[in-house]
């Protein structure tokens, strides 16, 4: 009934409103992606350590014949504490062992200074079981030189800072002198070198493995400072922290909680995304209507020719309706097609950023529901533009069209 | 003989531009197997009087019976069935669907009205294609052929349900008077050898002259 080629441009129109829509989608998220993932990958979902905090029930508090009076204290110290988490091997067991968690990974903190001469660096090294690290929070996607397996097999090893070792000239197998508040002096193998992307943290962090760590520290090997958690559902992080605070009397934080403001972008981004897309189908929802209308219109002649040798309103209906909706499915899977290749070819493109070392090319994701959203809605839109023209043309006397000539 | 069509009291007022009256209480019947012609200035209303005696146009005063069967006031979905199964029509221009093959033009009405198989449609549409002489056009896509085979592929679509009556709005107006001779002589024939009717308004006064009967129209009357 339609013209090939008139036809052709409206799957086309079709085609070129849906890949959009899915390339767009597919790049923003992609983007959006990277940009959580910058924080939320390198985050543990909840934090347990020992905070060093003044005691909430201060002695006079717990002084029966004062109860009811109003009482000052001034001037209160904060109580001294260990770092180190009480009985956390037993912790750590049965955390692992609990259902809501992905993994836990035990870390030991070592405030320490980097040797370089006579100059001295504030550094701050993380003692941490390498592999634990690389499963739960991808720390090998900040090795920007070396490898993280490296420091698995030397005790001896360091992942250094880029910061750091941009500052003390050091290079890949070179050795590096740290030593602890305890005045322990260590030389450490540069095995790796660590960018994280955020200046502040490459200019202090590295890592050394948790036995150089306690050793560092002159501690025994039951000694942790730190139990990093993640969980298979972030958003219980805050509930459950607060529950693992009253049942372990340790601090927990959450990662909402330790990244407020991030939650805000991330909230921010979420909505543009929304915006952009209902923007996107919008437009492309227009255009198809707009094509396949102008379609029809052209096709009165056919339609009062129709009329004139028998066909009833109805068959006028249902074949300009079975026709846009063929326009739709063939046009909307070129466009889920298109939209792949685009892609496909935009995820292969460079992009390269010192703030994320081992991204090379442009992040784009491939998510389903984006392709079956396209695609549904290319054909809802097809019927509708197919649906109002032909429900004027089902109505007309075939008279009106001819006598319009 | 027996009344093919009866028009009673028809009336039709134009609304746009401005209002007139364009028929005015036309009254007229015709019988099985007559071929009457409708003559008449421009503006005299016979082509709207055509589109109201061919089902296309609902919009009118006044009865209409086709076989003796009230027309006037049925449902769309009826009257689509009407034209389908009686009524055959051939326009000045040939409106036939330009992609399509001359013989899938003719099979198009068969194939609505599902009565005959496939096989027997393209039976019947290659007959009828003989009947006119084009049947070495059958393949063609119908924009490809001339304007005089047009004009008998439209016809012998209108044939194709072998309706009780054949109109025509002008049929030969477009064609030189060698097609429009090689129209008239099937027209005829159609007349006299299948008992067919044929209601044709023309603007040829020798084409009506042949006719059996001349119906004048002047001003939405007949005269």
């Amino acid at each position: 009934m339609t013209r090939k080629k008139q036809s052709i441009i409206a799957a086309l129109g079709v085609t070129f409103g849906i890949g959009t829509y899915i390339i767009m989608m597919g790049f923003m998220n992609g983007l959006n992606g990277l940009l959580d993932g910058l924080i939320l990958n390198r985050t543990p979902h909840i934090h347990l350590y020992n905070e060093i905090e003044p005691s909430i029930k201060q002695p006079i508090d717990l002084y029966r014949p004062y109860k009811n009076k109003t009482r000052f204290v001034h001037s209160i110290k904060p109580k001294k504490i260990q770092a180190k988490i009480h009985n956390a091997l037993p912790l750590i067991d049965y955390l692992s062992k609990q259902k809501y968690v992905i993994g836990v990974s035990t870390q030991v903190k070592a405030q320490s200074f980097y040797l370089g001469g006579s100059t001295q660096l504030n550094g701050m090294l993380s003692g941490v079981d390498v592999e634990k690290e690389k499963e739960l929070y991808s720390l090998d996607q900040y090795i920007v030189e070396g490898s993280i397996l490296d420091l698995k097999q030397n005790d001896k090893g360091i992942l250094l800072g880029a910061g750091v070792a941009k500052k003390l000239s050091l290079k890949l197998g070179d050795y590096i002198q740290v030593t602890s508040k305890s005045g322990e002096v260590q030389a450490l193998k540069i095995v790796g070198l660590y960018q994280s992307g955020m200046a502040e943290v490459d200019n202090v962090q590295s890592y050394i493995s948790i036995k150089m760590a306690q050793r560092l520290l002159g501690e025994s090997n039951d000694y942790i400072t730190d139990i990093n958690i993640k969980l298979k559902d972030m958003t219980k992080a805050p509930e459950l922290a607060k529950k693992m605070e009253a049942k372990f009397e340790l601090k927990a934080i959450d990662i909402q909680t330790a990244n407020a403001q991030f939650e805000t972008g991330s909230s921010i981004r979420t909505l543009i995304s929304y915006a952009v897309s209902i923007t996107l189908l919008i437009v492309a929802g227009f255009g198809i209507y707009n094509i396949l209308n102008m379609l029809i219109y052209e096709k009165m002649n056919d339609i009062a020719i129709l009329k004139a040798t028998g066909f009833s309103g109805r068959d006028v209906r249902y074949i300009f309706i079975s026709q846009a909706i063929i326009i739709g499915i063939v046009g909307g899977i070129l466009g889920l097609l298109m939209g792949y290749g685009v892609s496909v070819l935009i995820d292969n493109a460079k992009f390269e950023t010192a703030a994320l070392p081992t991204i090379k090319t442009f992040p784009v994701i491939y998510e389903l529901k984006y392709y079956i959203i396209g695609i549904v809605f290319a054909m809802v839109s097809t019927f509708f533009a197919g649906y109002f023209p032909s429900k004027k043309a089902e109505k007309i006397d075939p008279v009106d069209i001819i006598r319009g000539q | 003989m027996k009344k093919i069509l009866e028009a009673k009291n028809i009336s039709k007022v134009f609304k746009i531009p401005e209002e007139i009256q364009i028929l005015k209480d036309i009254s007229f019947s015709m019988n099985e197997g007559e071929f009457v012609s409708i003559m008449g200035k421009s503006g005299c209303g016979k082509s709207t009087l055509l589109y109201i005696l061919s089902t296309m146009d609902t919009d009118y005063t006044g009865e209409l019976y086709l076989d003796n069967l009230l027309i006037s006031g049925q449902t769309s979905d009826y009257l689509s069935h009407v034209r389908n199964k009686h009524i055959g029509f051939v326009f000045q221009f040939h409106y036939l669907l330009a992609e399509f093959t001359v013989l899938e033009n003719v099979m198009l009405p068969a194939k609505k009205l599902g009565i005959k198989s496939y096989q027997e449609i393209e039976h019947d549409a290659m007959e009828k294609l003989r009947l006119l002489g084009i049947e070495d056009q059958a393949l063609k896509i119908s924009s490809r052929i001339s304007g005089g085979q047009k004009q008998r592929v439209a016809i012998a679509r209108a044939l194709i349900n072998h309706p009780t009556i054949i109109m025509g709005d002008e049929p030969t107006g477009n064609l030189d008077s060698k097609n429009t001779n090689i129209v008239f002589d099937i027209f005829r024939e159609l007349a006299t050898e299948q008992n067919l009717s044929l209601l044709v308004v023309t603007h040829d006064d020798d084409f009506a002259k042949r006719t059996d009967r001349i119906i004048m129209m002047e001003d939405g009357r007949i005269v």
